[in-house]
């Protein structure tokens, strides 16, 4: 297979991944089949999943030894980001429950 | 002929030119660096608004406000835009004549742009029932999160039109080529932006 043909493959699959993830959201919330909290659980993992087929397909980071400096500093970016809406959203919630 | 590698994230350019990855290594390295940095902004709106969203004081409720039909249309929208650009991209490294390239390109802008009327629509519907960013710690944080996504969509396309101007005023050379792969990493980002935006906006705010 020609590698425009694999790349283009690479994206058509991406494609139709993303719009069987955003769909099943969407149905998860609209036909709702379980109690709201494991909906909401449901939905966040769909999300998460789109987005690491996204970065994989759409934007080509991948566990391959050549783009290893990019899968490092999305990996690093990802532990911020843990860290600080973790901080945030623990701190945040404490605070209102004292509020209250 | 060589095996083209893979040397940086996107689409490479290898296989097709000399050795445009030299260059483009680390000029794309630092694009991603700003994309992770323009991930923080958005992971600690996402944050603020998921510890403000019930706080509505008695103003307008998420389900109220939020339509899941529209949300659908802009998220096949932005979803779509984020193939066709893929296309185009790959369009620019096989081929290097404008006319796929352009057209590939002009479906993502008219995508992209489709994706700023409809939210605008959904904003200005808010503005009249009385949902602005005044009226409750909710409205505040969401309008602090989706319309800076929205303004990242915008400027994608402004982008757009002038990485337009640079290929008729220079053709494929490398700067223009290299310019175009950080467009469509932005472009790809966005679009994984709106997902999260879809999940923790729209979606939670039916859920329940």
């Amino acid at each position: 297979m020609s590698e425009r043909r694999r790349e283009t493959l690479t994206y058509l699959v991406g494609y139709a991944l993303a719009l069987v993830l955003t769909l099943g959201a969407f149905a998860a919330v609209k036909w709702p089949i379980a109690a709201a909290g494991t909906t909401l659980a449901i939905i966040l993992a769909l999300a998460l999943v789109q987005v690491i087929v996204q970065f994989r397909c759409f934007l080509h980071i991948s566990l391959s030894r050549s783009s290893r400096h990019d899968l490092l500093l999305v990996l690093f970016a990802s532990l911020i980001v843990t860290l600080m809406v973790s901080g945030t959203l623990v701190i945040l919630f404490n605070l209102r429950d004292r509020m209250m | 002929m060589t095996q083209p590698s893979l040397r940086h994230a996107g689409i490479n350019l290898g296989g097709t030119q000399e050795d445009p990855n030299a260059d483009a290594e680390s000029g794309i390295f630092g694009f991603w660096m700003f994309l992770m940095s323009d991930a923080v902004i958005f992971a600690l709106l996402f944050a603020i608004y998921g510890t403000a969203v019930a706080a509505t004081a008695g103003g307008p409720t998420p389900r109220s406000e939020f339509k899941l039909d529209s949300a659908l249309i802009e998220t096949l929208l932005l979803l779509t835009s984020s193939l066709t650009v893929g296309m185009g991209v790959l369009a620019m490294k096989y081929d290097a004549t404008r006319r796929p390239v352009f057209a590939w390109m002009g479906v993502t802008l008219a995508l992209g742009i489709a994706f700023l009327f409809m939210e605008w629509h959904d904003f200005s519907t808010m503005f009249s029932h009385g949902a602005y960013p005044t009226r409750s710690a909710f409205l505040s944080s969401f309008f602090a999160l989706v319309p800076l996504h929205g303004l990242h969509v915008l400027a994608g396309c402004i982008w757009m039109l002038v990485m337009g101007a640079q290929v008729l005023a220079y053709g494929f050379d490398t700067r223009v080529k290299i310019n175009i792969l950080r467009l469509s990493l932005f472009w790809h980002f966005l679009d994984v932006i709106w997902i999260a935006i879809l999940t923790v906006v729209y979606l939670q705010g039916h859920v329940s």
